[in-house]
């Protein structure tokens, strides 16, 4: 009895310890949690009673006090549009060529770049947008075809779509990505083994099995860029427009900017806070409902490839 | 078989006389389906041949020096353990080992005496002429007639009517139309396991290919889809020449005419199945066939 036996060690010290971890671990995560209930709470209690029809269909009245935000979602709309116009085909190709085409090292440098694209802060890209888009590419264009007049060389719907699409690349060059890999090699080996060429293989066989993966891609990429306000700032987007924009080179509201614009620029910022409640309900509700959809059109192309 | 004994080289032939004083009548008790006379032609010329065939894949080397020639209307089998690179010797007919990367080729492989990675052959071309059928169905995940569609649509074949004159006429030499005439626009992946194998045959012919490769092409099906397709290989036989790699080697001794046995590589043995069967040169051959590994 005189060597001590080996026990299990007693006392509650590494129970409390293990205890402790779980708590502390448990409130983080729901700390997550309680701060989403508070943010959508905060925002549908003082903006839920003003989303009415016609705060949806007018527009804003009396120095941003009144009315409604049509014109910010008219313009957020056409925003996205023509920027998912430029930015699916762009992404989807890059994508194509990544995981058909490119073998080695370009493979390698495309990715970094795309990566890299994805980490610029969102001012860089409007910076950037400004200075290339429109100084460079827009006033070029104005000297080369209109004698020098104002027509593309000024903030517009058009580059900000493109500005926008910069920054939205490297969404659906991932999502592009990762649907061209969930399409089995056999579809590609058995259509080649038919005598076509990898161009005819990658467009026949390939791209439809990967089009909802890259919708979806799409989706996501509207979803991301309907809520920046950063690149729009100095690229396209205005205060207040008495006029819906009816051409590319129209300048636009939009509804993140919008809010920005209350809770900053307006007069009565007070007089305001109802209107941005209410407008950023719906923004994040659009956003929300996008989102959704891609997971939804997500999960169904998933299930499909297993199915397969 | 009256010229399959011309094909046993005088190595092989001393290689026979070496090894086998008492060997028993068969050394695998497997009843031959295949008819001798079953109205092929009699001529069959050499459609396909290897050259000191050797192939690398990076360092590693997966073939070594083959030569040997398959006829037309035969129906020509690799055997092998898991490795021994028959399916890359079956691949470089039609030139599939391209698609990966740092692969280097060195010797000859001859479709009609042409070399097929000549300077100026057209793989497409090529692929078209020799047809390919995977180990594991692979039908597009499109319907019946698309699937079939695929090649002669690819050729420019328009006309709706002359396409489903293509496709109909592939499905019937696959054995698969009675099958599906009546979902020809449903998607294939509805189809069975073995009427997947048969679409991809179909779909393969739909091309009229002179030679079909056939990569295992009944290892993911049940035995009664075995022997459907097998009925199958010795039909298209009368017009086509095929290749077939498997694991089975009942499979190899129903079916074909020849018979190559690979190991690390190399080709063994190549001779007439009925010889490879009962009196094999090699006495790796016999292990093999006699199941003590492999």
């Amino acid at each position: 009895m005189n060597a001590p036996a080996r026990t299990l060690p007693h006392g509650r010290g590494p129970q409390v310890a293990a205890g402790s971890i779980a708590i502390l671990t448990g409130i983080c995560a729901f700390l997550i949690v309680a701060i989403v209930v508070i943010l959508m709470g905060i925002i549908i209690w003082n903006g839920g009673p003003h989303v009415t029809w016609e705060f949806l269909t007018k527009a804003p009245e009396t120095g941003m006090t009144e009315g409604g935000i049509f014109p910010a979602i008219y313009g957020t709309v056409l925003l996205v549009i023509v920027m998912a116009i430029a930015v699916v085909p762009v992404g989807a190709m890059t994508a194509v060529y990544m995981h058909e085409y490119a073998r080695g090292r370009m493979v390698d440098i495309i990715r970094t770049a795309v990566h890299n694209l994805a980490g610029v802060p969102s001012i860089v890209f409007g910076l950037f947008g400004l200075g290339f888009f429109i100084q460079f590419v827009g006033r070029g264009v104005d000297r080369a075809f209109f004698g020098g007049q104002l027509i593309w060389g000024q903030p517009c719907l058009l580059w900000a779509a493109m500005t926008l699409a910069l920054l939205t690349l490297p969404v659906v060059v991932v999502s592009t990505e990762e649907a061209l890999r969930a399409v089995p090699d056999s579809y590609r080996e058995g259509s080649l083994a038919l005598g076509s060429t990898k161009w005819q293989t990658t467009w026949k066989v390939v791209i439809p099995q990967a089009l909802p993966g890259i919708l979806t891609g799409g989706i996501l990429s509207v979803s991301r860029g309907a809520g920046e306000v950063a690149p729009i700032l100095f690229t396209g987007a205005a205060y207040f427009l008495p006029e819906l924009p009816r051409t590319l080179n129209s300048q636009f509201m939009e509804l993140g900017y919008h809010i920005f614009v209350m809770s900053t620029q307006s007069v009565n910022v007070d007089e305001t806070m109802p209107i941005q409640y209410a407008t950023t309900l719906v923004l994040l509700v659009l956003t929300f409902a996008l989102n959704f959809a891609a997971i939804l059109l997500r999960s169904r192309t998933r299930s499909k490839i297993e199915q397969s | 078989m009256s010229d399959s004994i011309e094909m046993m080289s005088e190595e092989e032939q001393v290689g026979s006389r070496v090894n086998g004083p008492a060997r028993p009548e068969t050394l695998l008790n497997i009843e031959r389906v295949r008819v001798p006379d079953d109205g092929r032609p009699i001529d069959r010329p050499v459609k396909l041949a290897s050259k000191h065939l050797s192939l690398w894949y990076g360092p590693k080397q997966a073939l070594s020096d083959v030569s040997l020639e398959i006829r037309n209307y035969e129906i020509t089998a690799l055997i092998g353990p898991s490795g021994c690179g028959k399916s890359t010797f079956l691949r470089a007919f039609n030139r599939m080992n391209d698609l990966i990367p740092n692969v280097r080729i060195t010797g000859q492989v001859l479709l009609d005496g042409e070399d097929v990675y000549g300077r100026r052959v057209d793989v497409v071309e090529l692929r078209r002429r020799v047809g390919m059928v995977f180990q594991k169905p692979n039908p597009f995940p499109k319907s019946v007639f698309e699937n079939v569609a695929y090649a002669p649509r690819l050729s420019g074949v328009k006309n709706m009517g002359r396409l489903t004159e293509i496709v109909e006429k592939a499905l019937e030499r696959a054995a698969l139309f009675e099958e599906v005439k009546d979902v020809l626009h449903k998607s294939a992946l509805a189809l069975s396991g073995g009427q997947q194998q048969r679409l991809c045959i179909a779909r393969a012919l739909a091309a009229e290919p002179e030679v079909l490769l056939m990569d295992e092409p009944c290892s993911a099906l049940d035995p009664i889809s075995t022997l459907r397709i097998e009925e199958l290989m010795r039909e298209l036989a009368k017009s086509i020449c095929i290749v077939i790699v498997t694991h089975n080697m009942q499979q190899a001794a129903r079916v074909s005419d020849r018979t190559g046995f690979f190991l690390l590589g190399e080709l063994i043995e190549f001779g007439s199945t009925d010889d490879i069967f009962t009196r094999p040169a090699d006495s790796r051959t016999e292990d093999y066939i006699t199941g003590r590994f492999g």
